[in-house]
């Protein structure tokens, strides 16, 4: 079974014959136009509040983070990149590359490209990555956060007392609390849509089908054919992005990505927190043995 | 990693990069527009003060417990006394931090030892639940009997682990000042127990039975103060110790190190002639315990908000070869061919949607 090889902790040991293929998300955000339609079809699928932050006057992005009340956000960055006839350099191109380049968009589909000076816009539907070891499930005090039959990792709302432990846990801040009700909210890949053999709202409303929902082996296979064509075409930058055993152990929700994650305020190399626990108890089981020794000498201790 | 101080309010402005640069692999600490990667804790000023109440009611539980077996009747009633009070506020604080408060018994729904918060939960309701009788034992005059004496030890080995916890939980998580600090956080914790309970019983006790708060404290303070020496030394090493040196927290962390400092000179100076200098000395270093607890939470939330903290270490690793990180350019396969018939990427297939699940 391909889609076993994604296995979690509790995926899909604890559900047995009720355990569904791994599904997940393939964002390929080389082909993303920033129509930010992903964002509105979540909103009104899963009825999130507004969410207004301003503006931030950095490029069109005025969604800003994911958040409670943000679980799609479409990320705008602008950079200039030395192509066409710049000057020549070091950093430029040479004018058969930047033709090269120019045809890319015929070729691939390529979205993100602008001639002339060489800006160009890089957009990026960000989400919750649907982690295989995911901190914010691991530390939950409540059990509120659960991994589902699909693999994928959802806050029941009924349960979540507002903690929050889980909002500093997750290494790409993915979770937050909503102000009004207490509580953590973050993507549910769908979750009640996925029960009714419905593709995620973010998914059925991309326009390009840059936001890709399958089984999670299937995707990773669609996104190696991508990269390799990608980078066939001499687009170097060009990288998957959560698409190994890493330090999250792969991602339920990957991307393609035309720079390094960071360029898309994306860590790169995010860790398990839960993945240190076992020198965290170490050490505080220590401290506490050093804990009673100190205070059995002071009181116990006395010069003969 | 520059050195300018971050976007918070807490100093000038960071020095944005500049629009639409393409950066170089030494400016990969920084995330465009200067934004955070992780979120910060949305904890309230009452979790740090927690952790000084937790620290000093477990601290208090143990010595109470063993200066009743050394026969000091007086310092064992005060430091059960404070045990308590500490047990009583301790879930006030905690429940009052939460965004349901109502639903604070859904902390005790199971036991997860992946979650330290819900480890601690057990730990504090349990301590909790014998510190009452414990100390009822204690001023009554030892009325409960073997019950009384069950609950008092009771509450003095769960008194150790609540000193601890606590830092286990918060260097289980992304903040990188917590995370990368987490071999020295609990006992840098727990010497803050030992300190913190022996400052309060200082205050309390008479200066005749009050040898062993004035060792604790004098030794707690001592002690703690190489070890916070130590962890900055070792986030400094792993480039993410700024959090403790920028803004706010730079001068609560100088506020704690010189009233710890100052309150165990004056213990250890005059507090065993002169009961008015053991109480300004328990106050100083009371007052260095609280702020030592606030440094170390403000630093965390410091540390989230800036995007080199996150970013840095992580590439750093990336360049080293320790890790291979998250991103890979080279492709596991050839490429496919190009789709035939009439799409391409970019466009949706002919027949809208990805995929249904197979039922």
């Amino acid at each position: 079974m391909a889609a076993y090889e994604l296995e979690t902790r509790a995926w899909p040991g604890s559900y047995g014959d009720d355990a569904k293929p791994r599904m997940g998300f393939f964002t390929d955000t080389s082909v993303c136009i920033g129509c930010k339609a992903c964002e509105v079809a979540c909103k009104e699928w899963n009825q999130i509040p507004p969410s207004p932050q301003g503006f931030t006057g950095d490029s069109y992005d005025n969604t800003i983070d994911l958040g409670a009340d943000t679980w799609r956000h479409v990320a705008f960055v602008e950079q200039r990149k030395p192509v066409g006839l710049e000057p020549a350099g070091d950093a430029s191109l040479s004018l058969a590359q930047a033709a090269a380049r120019g045809s890319l968009v015929d070729e691939t589909g390529l979205q993100t490209y602008q001639d002339g000076d060489g800006m160009r816009w890089l957009m990026a539907s960000d989400v919750c990555k649907h982690c295989t070891h995911a901190a914010c499930l691991e530390v939950c005090p409540t059990g509120a956060l659960f991994r589902t039959e699909f693999g994928t990792v959802v806050v029941q709302e009924d349960i979540c007392n507002g903690c929050g432990y889980c909002v500093p846990a997750c290494p790409f801040g993915v979770l937050d609390q909503r102000e009004e009700d207490g509580r953590v909210w973050k993507c549910t890949l769908c979750y009640d849509r996925l029960k009714d053999d419905k593709e995620p709202a973010c998914a059925q409303a991309c326009p390009t089908n840059s936001i890709q929902f399958g089984e999670l082996g299937d995707l990773r296979e669609r996104a190696e054919a991508r990269l390799a064509q990608l980078q066939d075409a001499g687009l170097e930058e060009a990288q998957l992005y959560g698409a190994d055993d890493d330090g999250v152990g792969g991602f339920g929700a990957f991307f393609l990505l035309l720079d390094e994650p960071e360029t898309y305020h994306l860590p790169p190399d995010p860790v398990d927190t839960t993945r240190d626990l076992g020198a965290i108890w170490a050490s505080a089981t220590a401290a506490t043995a050093t804990l009673a020794a100190g205070i059995a000498a002071a009181v116990l201790w006395r010069r003969s | 990693m520059s050195a300018a101080p971050s976007r918070d309010g807490h100093g000038p402005a960071r020095e944005r990069p500049a629009l639409g640069a393409t950066r170089t692999a030494e400016q990969h600490g920084e995330s465009p527009y200067g934004r955070p990667v992780i979120k910060e804790p949305v904890w309230t000023p009452e979790i740090p003060a927690y952790f000084y109440v937790g620290g000093l009611a477990g601290g208090s539980a143990a010595l109470a417990l063993l200066a009743d077996l050394r026969g000091e009747e007086a310092l064992a009633r005060r430091a059960w006394l404070t045990a308590f009070a500490g047990s009583v506020v301790s879930p006030v604080l905690l429940i009052s931090d939460l965004g349901v408060p109502k639903r604070f018994l859904h902390m005790l729904r199971m036991f997860k030892v992946t979650s330290p918060m819900s480890v601690g939960s057990w730990i504090l309701a349990g301590f909790g639940t014998a510190t009452a009788p414990a100390t009822l034992h204690a001023i009554s005059g030892q009325r409960l009997g073997a019950v009384g004496r069950g609950a008092q030890v009771a509450s003095a080995l769960l008194g150790l682990p609540l000193a601890s916890y606590t830092a286990a939980l918060i260097t289980n998580t992304s903040v990188p000042a917590w995370h990368s600090a987490r071999a020295e956080m609990p006992f840098v914790f727990t010497t803050g127990a030992a300190l913190s309970a022996g400052a309060a019983a200082l205050m309390l006790a008479p200066v005749e039975e009050a040898q062993a708060p004035r060792r604790l404290a004098v030794g707690g303070a001592a002690v703690e103060l190489v070890l916070v020496h130590l962890m900055e030394r070792r986030l400094e090493r792993e480039g993410v110790g700024e959090a403790y040196n920028v803004g706010k927290v730079k001068w609560l962390n100088h506020a704690a190190t010189w009233a710890t400092a100052a309150g165990a000179a004056v213990v250890a100076a005059r507090g065993r002639r002169s009961r008015r200098a053991a109480v300004v000395g328990g106050a100083l270093l009371t007052a260095g315990a609280i702020a030592e607890r606030f440094t170390i939470f403000r630093a965390g939330v410091q540390s989230a908000r800036r995007p080199q903290d996150t970013v840095g270490p992580q590439r750093e690793r990336i360049r080293r070869g320790a890790s291979a990180g998250a991103a890979r350019t080279k492709a596991r396969r050839a490429p496919a061919q190009m789709p035939t018939g009439d799409t391409r990427p970019g466009e949706r297939p002919v027949t809208p949607g990805s995929p249904a699940i197979e039922p």
